[in-house]
């Protein structure tokens, strides 16, 4: 059995958590605060995630930049694959918080959207 | 000269918190200042997530926290948006002047609240020797510069402090492909929240330097490395500690004051929850610096409310 240390992230808390993982699988979540703090600790043994938040190029509205989020986080491995994909993305219709700007991102059943509203 | 029940400056998070509230308590006759293009404040450019927690049970981007109470305040008729309207004089008979686009109005309020936000602090105010090139930024113009202006500001990147802005700015500059060097941090532990130095610094493998300073900028027209020392608790050099770092930018993330020029002119005081002058409210982070938003909305609330009741009394 190997103990890892994590600080959650899920609040800004931040719970020190002591994880017993056997065979790669946890075992084990103490030191957390709530259930997130379990979930967090497993996700990131097993397929750690990250939400990604960045901007894409507004063109004809009235913000040039335009902030986007995952709707769901992502794998960490494909953070940078993703942030290359947002970069070629360009958005000429104007377009309210929430809406989809790629829908299925890089396959990850997973939407783009925009966190802000562009007239 | 215009009358009006309340005046709001300020349309971030504490001053739309404030008139919604304010609204809610029976006030009507709301006018509320912004001196930018839009409402909301520094969350426009607070593209990451983690507002909204304890606030809205769940989690979200800082323009989606804004955007709630933009529709909000949109959607109702007694609370008047006066955008790129900056206020330039309050005095104790509660009268605000502002400017905006061509014109310098004057009103007389009932009531008042301040929700100025705050500044941060700047390279001056750390005492760093050395040039004065281009390429030293507080982390949240760096911030702007990215998420609002969509400009690069830099590419080999020190950052000064730990603070939260500087840690989400290490994560930002990272995503678009700069190399974050270091993070310079003078006290024992960071500044910012655990789970800033989790997900900005260490899942980027940023190496961060606990008890270091930066002893010297070099650079002529632009910033061309930094000498860092090792310090001990009282902050004094450890000799023979010096190494260099070469970079192109360095970010200051070294703290925040409540900008509160307008209320010190007036010879108004500050104390808990309202001022030496009865009708005149402060709230956000011109009263305190805060931590998280959410803090800022329930506290605005609050002065939201006594605003009211000193108005409607």
């Amino acid at each position: 059995m190997v103990v890892r240390k994590f600080t959650c992230i899920e609040c800004p808390k931040g719970c020190r958590l002591i994880v017993d993982v056997e065979d790669g699988k946890v075992a084990r979540v103490t030191g957390n605060e709530c259930p997130k703090g379990e979930q967090y600790a497993i996700s990131e043994i097993e397929n750690p995630v990250r939400t990604l938040t960045s901007t894409v190029l507004g063109q004809g509205l009235d913000l040039k930049m335009i902030p986007v989020r995952t709707n769901k986080p992502i794998p960490k491995s494909r953070i940078f694959e993703a942030m290359d994909e947002i970069k070629k993305i360009k958005v000429k219709k104007p377009l309210n918080a929430g809406d989809i700007i790629v829908k299925n991102f890089l396959g990850l059943d997973v939407d783009l959207i925009a966190t802000r509203k562009a007239e | 000269m215009i009358k009006r029940d309340l005046v709001i400056v300020g349309g971030g998070p504490a001053g739309m918190a404030a008139a919604v509230s304010a609204y809610e308590n029976g006030v009507k006759d709301i006018l509320l200042l912004e001196r930018d293009q839009y409402l909301g404040g520094i969350l426009n450019q607070c593209i990451h997530t983690g507002f909204g927690i304890n606030y809205f049970k769940e989690v979200l981007t800082g323009p989606e926290y804004a955007g709630r109470f933009i529709k909000k305040i949109k959607g109702v008729s007694g609370i008047e948006v006066s955008l790129k309207s900056i206020a330039v004089k309050l005095t104790n008979d509660k009268t605000i002047t502002f400017l905006s686009p061509g014109r310098l109005k004057t009103i007389k309020a009932r009531a008042i609240i301040m929700a100025t936000g705050c500044r941060e602090k700047t390279r001056e105010m750390t005492h760093i020797q050395g040039t004065r090139p281009a390429g030293v930024f507080s982390a949240g113009l760096a911030q702007k510069l990215i998420n609002i202006e969509g400009l690069l500001p830099g590419k080999e990147v020190v950052i000064i402090g730990s603070g939260d802005i500087g840690l989400i700015m290490a994560r930002r500059f990272a995503l678009e492909g700069a190399k974050v060097k270091a993070v310079i941090e003078i006290q024992k532990k960071s500044r910012g929240l655990l789970r800033n130095m989790v997900q900005c610094v260490e899942d980027f493998d940023i190496p961060v330097y606990f008890n270091h300073k930066i002893s010297r900028i070099y650079g002529k027209d632009r910033v061309e490395k930094v000498s860092v020392m090792k310090v001990n608790d009282n902050f004094n050099e450890i000799p023979g500690s010096i190494f260099e770092i070469k970079c192109d930018t360095i970010l200051m993330s070294v703290g925040l004051i409540s900008e509160n020029e307008l209320i010190e002119m007036a010879g108004v005081k500050i104390e808990e929850n309202k001022t030496s002058v009865p009708g005149i409210f402060v709230c956000g982070n011109s009263f305190k610096i805060y931590d998280v938003v959410d803090s800022v909305t329930t506290d605005s609330y609050l002065i939201g409310k006594l605003a009211a009741d000193y108005t409607l009394s």
